[in-house]
């Protein structure tokens, strides 16, 4: 049984043996057939399929997640992960013949997935279940020996992974370690082939800093502040609707890609606070802390960070819907702001919250400098109908992705890559990104002794440069020289 | 380009603030948009095609200076090699450039999606001292083609060469997007604490990590190009004709390369005790074929790894193993071909990377074994092997790692650009070369796009348990039972 009992700590002994044991799973050969690859897949479907209930019940403990967006952003999700990869692993296990250049005829070369051993995932607590089987399932599906640890600040989902994930994998292969930073600093400590990490900026350099006394390689996903650019010129109340859906419909903004903030024309500004307000009065009804609809924050400590950046002085005045709060529920209203100071809290830092700061410009060409003074987003947003504006934006704009017209959606399409730029975070996953993310592409060419090129080798001469030179620049007529004449 | 602005490049004299304001000025130009257009990037590689070609000579002879490199080794492995990567580049970069589109489930419809590469932004490539032109100039070619403003700072150890990259490179490239700043390891830690939005490094393990950990402060991306001992398994070959070429192309990747000076230069041999002696006999007639002249040879860096290779040949149950060579030239800083048999595995000669004239030959009961002898070892760029057996090649590839596997040969791996060049595990990661080292500069960018449309309302709040069997259905790809749902013909 893993993780924490009373009278057993995890220390940096456990995590020695936890990765030894998984260093001689791995070693034996068991994680690289297709057969043990798709048996661990099979049984993740089986576990999201059976314990449906009991996850939807964790998410529902640790953040009052509405059991559509455990169902939606979670479970569906993760269950989609899981089959995609079912669906392609002996695709994507089989080598890939490549051309082989001119300069090595003749040559064949192919370049071959390999797992890169035994990997570390450390997950985040906003989608407690979906961070963690993700990149797990990335991790297996590579063919890797894998501990996953959950986040500690979802402890109903943690606890439900170290009890039920046993009952469903290969549990010599695939170990769950649960804890806080005493048990993820001796984790860190061992060496790993590989660490994924997803949560925030902070936390991602130590992860990366430990990472680099062992020359481990790291995906970080992480966060930043995500723009939403709204044009005059679209459907308003389908815009509106789905900046919603994106920002309090996705753990009432605790999302590393829910809209952080919006900018507009001044002259627009007023529509769209008028017709954010008319859609939140729709979903959430007129007391939104009594909503079933809205997840809760999670817990105090990001409250106060949020009800910090709501009471700063000339911010709290520039609330123009929402702004209510109940510290007992640890529930946020969805609040609106207009034109906070550039420097406050609230434009500064991330918010991962329900607070969505309207922040308004002469003309929609003055925000790339407003969003490129920041770092790197994980995603942009922009809505209109400009070709042209949405031409520059793509080009102005760096962000791990980016979506026109919606929010959010990108994240579920398995053909494109997911994950951060600059601050945001290194690598990418989802679908064959995923495999990708944990495979060593190994390069493999092969020759025969049918020609011989001596213009390779000393005694050096003129000549042997001349045909070295046509050689390389892929002269047919030096090839023929090169395997034909004698030195 | 260098004159456009009337500016003349590398005539400041660079001070520590003066190494600030070069990569400050690096920035602006990228923020400029300046470096992202095609026209630029293009510009800019068939400068350095130009500086290859006008400046071969003179290359050639900081390489002949810095390493003792021969002119025609030079050329086959720096300056031809740079070449072939810079055209194969140009001819590419507009397809390398152009977005890729992408399929989408359902439930996203009507969405077009695409991934767009972009460059990363202001780039830190560190180079070495054994390819000191190749190993600068190579990564700078993916920095370029991907529209990064690059900065480059050459091996302070290799310094006629870095002399000339300091001097030559601002002629033809844009001075104001491309720097070179020259130094030891204070600059480069003057450097490494500088904000990159990528830092390539070529280089030692121990330095590794110093960049990784620097690195870690900003959250930028690297990419470690290190080493590790690469081992040739000689498998017993049929004919006679076959063995020859096989030695020749050991002899020519531990020797004729930097005189084993080189990342993917084989680091030992792994023989049946069988054929070992034979193997000897071969590759002392190749040695006297290939190096009686050893003007053909390169030389020892500097006296420090003289020493350092000298200090490995002092332990006598090492030195007992020599069986050819073993003679020095301090003075030339020239250590011949060597050959030892057997040296206990224990001692530093068999466990560090040699990196340098000395080959250790270490024999095995059957070949098979050696499977089992680099499995226990960290994993190197590169494992070569020269046998016909194809289930061994098949147990080869599967049961070790490494950055690559190359059968019967040696070196080429490098030219080939439809492979990724890089490491595993102690040998490094991130990948380039071809397409590989645009790749390795760009950003790639998914690009999903939607209009107005088509609306599906149950995507929305308030809840309820309708909207839920809505999206069971278009998760499972279940349309029908989708448009029966939607309709209330179905629960």
């Amino acid at each position: 049984m893993e993780g924490k009992t009373s009278n057993e700590v995890f220390n940096r002994e456990k995590a020695e043996a936890t990765v030894k044991e998984l260093r001689q799973s791995f070693r034996a050969g068991k994680t690289k057939t297709y057969e043990w690859r798709a048996a661990q897949l099979e049984g993740i479907a089986r576990l999201i399929k059976e314990k449906e209930s009991e996850i939807t019940q964790a998410l529902r403990s640790d953040l009052a997640k509405p059991e559509m967006e455990s169902y939606l952003h979670e479970i569906s999700l993760a269950k989609s992960a899981c089959l995609f990869a079912l669906k392609n692993l002996k695709k994507w296990m089989k080598p890939e013949k490549v051309p082989a250049a001119i300069t090595t005829f003749p040559s064949s070369a192919q370049i071959v997935s390999e797992p890169l051993g035994v990997v570390l995932v450390i997950s985040a607590w906003n989608y407690p279940f979906l961070l963690s089987i993700d990149p797990v399932i990335g991790a297996i599906v590579a063919g890797n020996a894998v501990v996953l640890k959950p986040s500690e600040i979802a402890p109903a989902t943690s606890e439900l992974f170290a009890k039920i994930l046993p009952e469903y994998v290969d549990s010599s292969c695939i170990k769950v370690v649960e804890g806080g930073v005493p048990e993820t600093t001796a984790l860190l400590e061992q060496k790993w082939d590989k660490i994924f990490y997803t949560g925030n900026g902070k936390v991602g350099r130590i992860v990366m800093a430990a990472a680099a006394k062992n020359l481990t390689p790291v995906s970080l996903e992480l966060g930043g502040k995500s723009p939403v650019l709204v044009d005059s010129d679209v459907n308003l109340k389908v815009a509106v609707k789905r900046i919603a859906v994106g920002k309090w419909g996705c753990n009432n903004g605790q999302a590393c890609i829910a809209p952080d903030y919006i900018i507009t024309t001044k002259s627009f500004a007023p529509q769209l606070v008028e017709a954010l307000k008319v859609t939140l009065e729709r979903f959430y009804g007129k007391n939104p802390l009594e909503s079933a609809d809205l997840s809760r924050i999670v817990n105090l400590n990001h409250f106060k960070h949020l009800t910090d950046m709501l009471d700063e002085e000339n911010v709290s005045d520039k609330i123009v819907c929402g702004g209510q709060t109940d510290e007992k529920q640890l529930k946020i209203a969805p609040t609106l702001l207009l034109d906070v100071p550039h420097d406050s809290l609230i434009m500064k830092n991330e918010i991962f919250g329900p607070l969505l700061p309207i922040v308004t410009v002469d003309k929609l060409e003055d925000s790339f400098e407003i969003i490129n003074s920041k770092s790197k987003p994980l995603a942009a947003y922009i809505f209109t109908k400009n070709k042209k504006l949405e031409q520059e934006f793509l080009s102005n704009v760096s962000a791990g992705g980016i979506l026109v017209n919606d929010v959010a959606l990108h994240l579920a399409n398995l053909y494109l890559p997911f994950g951060g730029v600059g601050e945001s975070g290194i690598g990418a996953y989802h679908g064959k990104f995923s495999f990708d993310a944990f495979s060593h592409k190994k390069a493999v060419l092969s020759r025969g002794f049918a020609g011989e090129a001596g213009a390779r080798y000393p005694p050096y001469t003129p000549e042997k440069q001349w045909i070295l030179k046509g050689l390389i620049n892929g002269s047919i007529v030096a090839l023929f020289l090169a395997l034909f004449k004698r030195f | 380009m260098a004159l456009i602005t009337g500016k003349k490049c590398g005539d400041e004299e660079m001070g520590p603030l003066g190494l600030e304001t070069e990569v400050a000025e690096a920035r602006t130009t990228f923020d400029s948009g300046k470096t992202k257009g095609f026209e630029w990037r293009k510009s800019q590689l068939q400068a350095l095609l130009r500086l290859l070609q006008e400046k071969e000579e003179d290359m050639l002879k900081v390489l002949k200076e810095d390493l003792g490199k021969h002119r025609v080794e030079a050329y086959r492995d720096e300056v031809g090699a740079l070449t072939k990567s810079v055209d194969n580049a140009l001819l590419n970069l507009k397809k390398w450039m152009a977005p890729e589109k992408v399929s989408l489930p359902l439930v996203a419809v009507p969405t077009v999606a695409e991934i767009v590469p972009e460059p990363l932004g202001v780039v830190l490539v560190i180079s070495s001292w054994n390819f000191p032109i190749g190993l600068s100039l190579e990564p700078m070619i993916g920095a370029i083609a991907a529209g990064n403003a690059a900065v480059l700072k050459p091996s302070e150890l290799a310094p006629a060469t870095s002399e000339f990259l300091a001097a030559e490179v601002p002629k033809y490239l844009d001075c104001e997007a491309i720097k070179v700043i020259q130094g030891g390891p204070q600059v480069a830690e003057q450097l490494l604490d500088l904000k990159w939005d990528k830092i390539f490094f070529t280089g030692s393990a121990q330095v590794g990590r110093i960049v990784m950990t620097a690195a870690a402060k900003h959250l930028t991306p690297v990419t470690l190009e290190l080493g590790g001992k690469c081992p040739a398994i000689f498998d017993s070959l049929k004919s006679s004709r076959d063995q020859r070429m096989a030695v020749g192309r050991v002899a020519g990747a531990k020797w004729g390369s930097c005189l084993g000076q080189a990342c993917i230069g084989i680091d030992y041999l792994l023989v049946t005790d069988e054929y070992a002696p034979t193997l000897i006999e071969l590759l002392k007639g190749v040695i006297k074929e290939f190096f009686s002249n050893s003007e053909h040879l390169a030389r020892i860096v500097n006296k420090h790894h003289f020493q350092r290779l000298c200090n490995l040949l002092q332990d006598e149950s090492v030195a007992a193993s020599v069986v050819h060579g073993g003679s020095v030239n301090a003075e030339e800083l020239f250590i011949e071909p060597t050959i030892l048999l057997n040296p206990p595995l224990d001692k530093e000669i068999m466990t560090e990377e040699i990196f340098g004239p000395l080959l250790p030959i270490i024999t095995l009961k059957k070949i098979e074994d050696s499977i089992e002898f680099l499995r226990a070892r960290p994993k190197p760029l590169v494992i070569y092997a020269f046998t016909h057996d194809e289930k061994f090649k098949q147990r080869i590839v599967d049961d070790t790692s490494s950055g690559c596997v190359m059968f019967n040969d040696t070196l080429i791996q490098y030219l080939c650009d439809t492979i990724p060049f890089g490491g595993v595990g102690q040998s490094g990661f991130g990948q380039y070369h071809g397409k590989f080292s645009f790749d390795n500069f760009s950003n790639r960018k998914p690009v999903g796009r939607r209009n107005f449309l088509i609306e599906f309302s149950f995507r929305y709040p308030p809840w309820n348990e309708k909207k839920l069997q809505l999206l069971r259905h278009i998760y499972r790809f279940d349309y029908i039972g989708f448009v029966l749902c939607f309709l209330g013909l179905k629960r």
